[in-house]
């Protein structure tokens, strides 16, 4: 341990640590805007600069590691002044449009502008006026807005391992941009969106939709339906000012339905599909001899990256559609047909955690139904904003179930929003189908967590399947090397593009650190416990969906709506 | 009268640089020798004791220096010369080079068998081609010779960015990377080049070591002012007699420099200020040039040493016209990583050029000079922190000189 003082205040504190980090054991907060607690210390902001005794310069304290007896101090005069004027700098072109920013209310610069009593910049006011860039149906990026942490750089490039985003140009002409400068739908960009949760600004976001909606709702013709993915239901509470998973799910329906949706379902219903479809599909491959590993398609990131890193492995893919989109071929024919409504007039809506659906749900092929399948994807952060628009006391709602056609789910289904749970969720189906017996525990503990890559082994009487699950982009590449080299020893692999599955997704309220990731996994497997049917061919809706409409899985309509192909993106940079 | 004293150029004009047998019948790669006798922690002694210090502008004590990467454990470590002389005005370490290049290559590999290194790179300025050449025929020379059998040095050329010359952008330039500075600590001799220990000094630096391995700590010692002992070589330019260069001991004036050796000003003109250590150093009015060149006595008056280059400007130059004509030179160089530096070298420069166009006021000055201090002690680099310094000193001492330009 080390000891040292810091506005007085004695500590003891690892060795290795920084005054940072010990500032916040005695309860001082230092500013800090390029600090991102996942990610490498940066120290390029220079908000956090403290004085340390017997140093002329100031220092970083985000960077700085304590040593025995270190004098600290973090709000003299200097301190203060040399922060406040590093803001100042940084404002001083940084667009002061807070009022019509995607950021308003979130921002980590709008915050210390304000902590900082920031009135009047001394420095002459100079926005550069650069282009934003619309290229993506997933993101947009303000260039003006950036303010240079690198951020962003990072969570592309060590999280992801995509590497789309880099550094240009010098000193005041320096700028972060997409590969070779070109817009960010030309470079290798999967669309996953972890640069908006690490950006402190309003620099990357997402491509809100919220007006498409409201015109949507507006429309008489139109009949309004939504399915809601199982990650966003433990993230939104976050959105509206409530604990993680604080928010009821029967409370949730009700305020979907007083937003203006017609008819509210679940995409947990066709999750537990996509357990029927790709448990078989692995179960044919496994017997016939199909190409193995088989990779889950569930996260359309992960589609993305492997279609731009990994075109020579596109036979590996399960042809599953995601649930997403298998629900969106499901309701404008078998639901469409259930309800009696006329397919031209429904407008879907998916509410993801994720910002690559939207790209998904707009790819050409998605209209097996006759339609786009999908007609809309708003993000966890979208629908929140949608609730504070519409004034919602969720206290006060009362509670309400989903619609009764494509509304019921499994356990099985809702571990699906965490890395792991689309694996769990198989194994626990396919364990019954080809044994024939009842599996006793469906916890599939070796699957659950955060860690990058798990692995597990299961016994299905006699056949031995080894599985693995990689959640984070830079990750699942480890994986994938494997593969291509010919060295895999899994049968399946589920991968999530982003970190902790879609619980961490691009879409999900801003969060900076993976610790919050965790409380969200822990509520998901909090509702998975509580549930009366966790395993997915348990799913009385869904077995119906087989009598009624499909008969069988990997069968002739299985093959026309719910599975699909995917291509090599052709990137000539790579 | 203070004298003229060569030591790292020494051979300067008294050898071919081409002939390695003319720089061992000077007495050459004797101290490699005699330092390989000796054992590590005596040699490094030695040097901690002859109090040399850094002469790329930090002034860190050389000995002190190797000690730290001697006593890291790692199974790799490197000894880089920084030969990324940039600063405008200066040319001594392209007269050790080009004059005296094994002179360079045996204080390289004193180093690197005190530290335990095996490779060693001289990273050399972008607009110093010529000396490529220079520096691989000495090199394979001594590599033929036997001299240096287990040092293996190569030579990097930079891409002409200012900011390489600091020590970590250095790395970073020759790890593949965007040269920009790193956060210390850690410091090099603990992480460095590919984040092994690593000793990164000034070409003059290492041509000081054969000379103290030869004649001794002691002799070293004595020489100049004792806290920043031994010479310093320094270049002129502006309005000066003699635009030439010299090696003289550190407890030389500011006024010798300039009016002895330097000849003083031309014609009939009154000499105004005089800038030490390259673009970034301070201006020196005429109150305090019988200060020593030395380290701390120069540190004492807020100016800096740095490279030697001296700058020296008359009663006809407009002096806020060159601090403005500075600060567009620090806004192109920032590497635009560090926010204070990034925004604070443009608004410097802005304001600086508003003054300059006389569309300025006290209220400009005030905010240059809250700017410049922040920086100052904020900047994540030397290239910020001593970027203000010329603004800075400029008001500070010519005060007046602003307020001229006020309509």
């Amino acid at each position: 341990m080390v000891n040292l003082t810091i506005d007085g205040i004695k500590v003891s504190v690892p060795e290795g640590s920084t005054i940072l980090q010990a500032a916040s054991e005695v309860g001082i907060k230092i500013p800090t805007l390029c600090f991102h607690p996942d990610q490498s210390i940066k120290a390029n902001c220079r908000v956090c600069v403290c004085e340390v005794e017997g140093n002329r310069l100031l220092q970083a304290a985000c960077a700085m590691p304590v040593f025995e007896g270190m004098v600290v101090k973090t709000r003299t005069p200097k301190v203060l002044d040399a922060r406040k004027t590093i803001l100042e700098l940084i404002l001083s072109n940084h667009p002061q449009d807070c009022l019509n920013c995607i950021r308003n209310g979130n921002c980590e610069l709008q915050d210390l502008a304000q902590e900082y009593c920031i009135r009047e910049n001394p420095f002459e006011y100079k926005v550069r006026g650069f282009a934003k860039d619309f290229s993506t149906p997933s993101l947009f990026r303000d260039q003006d807005k950036c303010i240079l942490c690198r951020r962003c750089i990072e969570a592309c490039s060590v999280i992801q391992s995509v590497n789309a985003l880099g550094m240009e140009g010098r000193g005041y002409n320096s700028m972060v941009v997409p590969t070779l400068g070109k817009a960010l739908i030309d470079s290798p960009c999967v669309m996953c969106g972890q640069c908006i949760h690490a950006c402190p600004v309003g620099a990357i976001g997402e491509r809100e939709q919220i007006d498409e909606f409201l015109a949507a709702v507006a429309n008489p013709d139109k009949v309004v339906i939504t399915q809601i993915a199982p990650a966003v239901r433990v993230a939104i509470a976050e959105e509206i000012g409530m604990m993680t998973g604080e928010l009821p799910m029967g409370t949730f329906v009700q305020g979907l339905r007083q937003i203006g949706f017609d008819h509210v379902l679940h995409t947990n219903f066709t999750a537990d599909l996509t357990i029927l479809e790709e448990g078989n599909e692995l179960l044919k491959r496994l017997k016939e001899g199909g190409t193995l590993p088989m990779f889950t398609s569930c996260s359309p990131g992960w589609i993305n990256f492997c279609e731009t890193f990994y075109p020579d492995l596109l036979d590996n893919l399960s042809t599953c559609k995601s649930p997403q989109q298998m629900f969106g071929a499901l309701a404008k024919t078998y639901w469409a047909e259930k309800m009696g409504i006329d397919p031209s007039k429904i407008y879907s809506v998916s509410i993801m955690p994720c910002v690559a659906k939207k790209f998904e749900a707009a790819r050409p092929e998605m209209n097996d139904s006759g339609y786009q399948d999908v007609d809309l994807v708003l993000t966890t952060r979208e629908i929140g904003r949608l609730f504070r628009m519409s004034g919602l006391d969720f206290s006060k709602l009362p509670a309400s179930d989903f619609d009764s056609w494509m509304g019921k789910y499994t356990g099985a289904a809702v571990i699906f929003g965490a890395s792991g749970g689309v694996m769990e969720a198989a194994l626990r189906t396919v364990y019954e189908v080809v044994t024939g017996k009842t599996l006793e525990d469906v916890n599939f503990v070796a699957t659950r967590g955060i860690t990058g890559i798990k692995e597990a082994t299961v016994d299905l009487d006699g056949t031995v399947v080894k599985v693995a699950i990689a959640n984070g982009l830079a990750n699942a590449r480890k994986l994938m090397e494997q593969v291509r080299a010919g060295e895999s020893p899994y049968h399946f692999i589920e991968i999530m593009a982003c970190p902790g599955g879609c619980i961490g997704g691009g879409g999900q309220p801003i969060t900076k650190a993976n610790v919050k990731r965790v409380e969200r996994i822990e509520a998901i497997y909090v509702e998975d416990e509580g549930l009366p049917l966790r395993k997915s061919h348990d799913n009385p809706e869904v077995k119906t969906l087989y009598e009624e409409f499909l008969h069988e899985p990997l069968g002739h309509k299985s093959h026309e709506l719910l599975h699909t192909h995917y291509h090599a993106k052709n990137k000539k940079f790579l | 009268m203070a004298e003229e004293m060569r030591i790292v150029l020494r051979n300067y004009g008294k050898i071919d640089p081409l002939k390695i047998d003319d720089y061992l019948a000077q007495g050459g790669y004797k101290s490699l020798e005699k330092a390989r006798a000796m054992n590590t922690a005596d040699l490094i002694a030695e040097v901690k004791k002859s109090n040399l210090r850094g002469r790329g502008g930090a002034g860190f004590n050389c000995g002190m220096k190797w000690s730290f990467a001697a006593g890291a454990q790692a199974d790799q470590k490197y000894v880089i010369c920084n030969a990324d002389e940039g600063e405008p005005g200066t040319y001594k370490d392209r007269l050790i080079m080009e004059n005296d290049p094994h002179t360079l290559i045996e204080g390289m590999a004193i180093c690197a068998y005190a530290i335990g290194a095996t490779q060693g790179y001289i990273y050399l300025r972008g607009e110093y081609p010529f000396l490529v050449s220079t520096l691989n025929t000495a090199i394979n020379q001594a590599k033929e010779k036997g001299l240096v059998k287990d040092f293996d040095i190569e030579v990097r050329s930079g891409a002409g960015a200012y900011v390489c010359g600091e020590e970590t952008a250095l790395i970073e330039s020759i790890e593949g990377k965007r040269g920009e500075p790193r956060f210390k600590p850690p410091y090099p001799p603990s992480e460095g080049l590919w984040s092994k220990p690593t000793i990164v000094n000034n070409v003059e630096t290492f041509a000081n070591i054969p000379v103290i391995i030869e004649k001794g700590a002691d002799w070293y010692a004595s020489i100049g002012n004792p806290a920043y002992p031994g010479t310093k070589v320094f270049t002129l330019t502006g309005d000066i007699n003699n635009r030439t260069f010299f090696e003289v001991p550190t407890n030389t004036t500011i006024r010798e420099i300039v009016f002895q050796f330097g000849g003083g000003v031309p014609g009939d003109k009154k000499f105004k200020a005089v800038q030490i250590g390259g673009t970034s150093g301070a201006f020196i009015p005429d109150a305090l040039l019988d200060t020593p060149v030395a380290f701390d006595s120069m540190s004492a008056i807020g100016a800096t040493l740095g490279s030697g280059a001296t700058f020296v400007i008359d009663e006809s130059r407009d002096i806020v016209d060159v601090a403005t004509r500075i600060a567009g030179f620090f806004e192109h160089e920032s590497c635009g990583k560090c926010a204070p530096c990034r925004e604070g070298t443009a608004r410097t420069a802005e304001l600086m050029e508003k003054i300059n166009e006389g569309r300025g006021s006290n209220k400009d000055v005030a905010l240059l000079e809250k700017l410049g201090t922040v920086m100052s002690y904020s900047c994540l680099c030397g290239l910020g922190q001593a970027a203000p310094a010329p603004v800075l000193t400029t008001i500070k001492h010519f005060k007046a000189d602003y307020e001229a330009k006020f309509v």
